[in-house]
């Protein structure tokens, strides 16, 4: 009996352990994330190493994407993209990324811009800042539910929320989608 | 024993009493709603306290008292007994009596608090994690003016306050001056505000609001009406020109850096809104709402490193060299 009691605490004790908050990401850290290696043309490419060494922290942890989430609004996403429907810009929930889902063409697009109107955040965000806010873009157009999400919405909800994957959900198959040179699945 | 006890006492009281500094304490009263608040608490804690004596006093008395002579302890004595109901059935009445009385007070003050007359001064008071927005919205717009942190009111007058919360949940709470009104996001609430004397009266957020809800606090600064007109019309003018070098040096590094896209400078290209309004933040007593005083030196303190000072805070630590942190401290304490 007194050995049962024992392992239900610890096994209930294993629950206490709470997601890491990094608030400060140290200077050299921040620096060294803005070394990603891109293609030629801009679209995919490499992380810095430090990115694998901090166990990809802009992706699968909660608290970054609730950052990137607030960052979403802060820096007048909305104003262009919407909650991720598009508007003036293209939209996150459609199924399909122009430059690709990887993280570090997201960073790229953020940071240094896109043509045909995306300007650059390189001026207006700190590196970390573009990180999470690229984490939080990558989360409301990924194809399948990341075990991370962002805090909830106050206001009323216009697409599913970010743990369930809008973007599988809402994806068009057809017979008209979106894009005609688009896959049958995302 | 008894020495030692008194001295201990002596202590706790010193440490309690350190607490009492004036600026922010519900005791002293400068403002007309904190008045009749002090009023209701000196009255309920004086009758309380009087009934409390009362009760200490029955009940030592019947500890002490000798027990007579019964002939029998379960026997009944018809005119005790009627005695004894008589005495709890007056003490169940004076309780229902005074708590009826504490209610009418109580009701009667807050609703005082309530409908308290405002004149054409307001003041919009949005509470963001964790610190405060203030805009002073005047009938022409072209007054109208933001700051931060800092409340500067006309002692004398009535100032009408509107609260929202931007994000979480905060509480407006200057105790010397009024009691709490929280700021809930998505509704306005209102609370008229009125400093009797001038002075500098200190406020809190009085509702948890996440991880650095204790560093959420600010000030209202009551000056005499001339004072408050002189105040008002330099905090709506434009920001200062650069008076030196380093000081336009540092005009230039704030607005090619992330800085200027979250503060407003006006006069500047700088119109950020997420970030407190730094126009004329080298006037404002304190940085960071309510952390540091502000000087030169916090202000550079604040820029190389928010995260450690105030963990968790939306300013991001921005990469700057050593001249360009050195220019932007000078100029931001420049902008008096």
């Amino acid at each position: 009996m007194r050995m049962v009691v024992l392992l239900i605490c610890i096994v209930t004790l294993g629950g206490c352990e709470r997601e890491k908050r990094e608030l400060r990401l140290d200077p050299p850290v921040a620096a060294a994330l803005d070394k990603i290696a891109l293609m030629q043309n801009r679209i995919a490419g490499a992380p810095p190493q430090v990115y694998f060494a901090l166990d990809r922290p802009f992706e699968t942890n909660a608290y970054n994407l609730s950052e990137g989430k607030r960052l979403y609004t802060w820096f007048g996403c909305k104003g262009c993209h919407g909650d991720g429907q598009g508007g003036i810009g293209p939209s996150f929930l459609d199924g399909w990324w122009y430059y690709g889902p990887e993280m570090v063409s997201i960073f790229a697009s953020i940071r240094d811009g896109r043509p045909h109107g995306m300007p650059a955040f390189k001026n207006k965000m700190t590196t970390d800042e573009i990180w999470q806010l690229a984490g939080y873009v990558q989360t409301i157009g990924a194809y399948s539910a990341k075990t991370a999400a962002p805090s909830r919405n106050d206001d009323k909800q216009v697409r599913p929320s970010e743990n369930r994957a809008p973007a599988a959900i809402l994806f068009d198959q057809g017979p008209t989608p979106v894009h005609p040179d688009q896959g049958p699945t995302p | 024993m008894i020495r030692r006890v008194a001295r201990l006492l002596a202590l706790l009281a010193a440490i309690s009493l350190a607490g009492c500094e004036n600026w922010q304490s519900a005791l002293q009263a400068h403002g007309a709603s904190a008045i009749s608040l002090k009023h209701l608490i000196i009255f309920i804690v004086a009758v309380c306290s009087i009934v409390w004596a009362l009760v200490m006093v029955a009940m030592i008395y019947a500890l002490a008292r000798r027990r007579a002579a019964w002939r029998a302890p379960t026997e009944l004595i018809p005119e005790r007994e009627r005695r004894m109901g008589r005495i709890v059935t007056a003490c169940v009445g004076l309780t229902v009596v005074i708590i009826s009385i504490f209610t009418l007070a109580s009701f009667f003050t807050t609703r005082a608090l309530s409908v308290a007359g405002s004149d054409d001064l307001t003041i919009r008071i949005s509470g963001m994690q964790w610190w405060w927005g203030v805009q002073y919205l005047r009938p022409n717009p072209k007054q109208a003016f933001d700051t931060a942190n800092e409340i500067h009111i006309p002692a004398g007058r009535n100032v009408h306050l509107v609260l929202e919360g931007d994000d979480v949940i905060h509480s407006f709470w200057v105790p010397s001056l009024a009691g709490k009104q929280d700021l809930i996001p998505g509704r306005i609430n209102e609370i008229t505000i009125r400093a009797e004397r001038p002075g500098i009266y200190r406020g809190q957020c009085a509702e948890f609001c996440g991880l650095q809800h204790a560093h959420m606090s600010f000030f209202v600064i009551a000056d005499e009406p001339q004072d408050f007109e002189r105040w008002a019309a330099a905090q709506r003018a434009p920001a200062t020109q650069a008076s030196d070098e380093e000081i336009a040096a540092g005009r230039d590094a704030f607005m090619s850096k992330p800085c200027a896209a979250c503060h407003s400078i006006r006069g500047t290209k700088a119109t950020g809104t997420s970030g407190p309004d730094l126009t004329h933040v080298g006037s404002r007593k304190t940085i960071g709402a309510g952390l540091f005083e502000t000087t030169r030196g916090s202000l550079a303190a604040w820029i190389a490193d928010p995260q450690t000072l105030k963990p968790g805070n939306n300013m991001p630590l921005v990469p700057l060299a050593p001249e360009e942190l050195r220019a932007i401290s000078a100029y931001l304490a420049s902008l008096k």
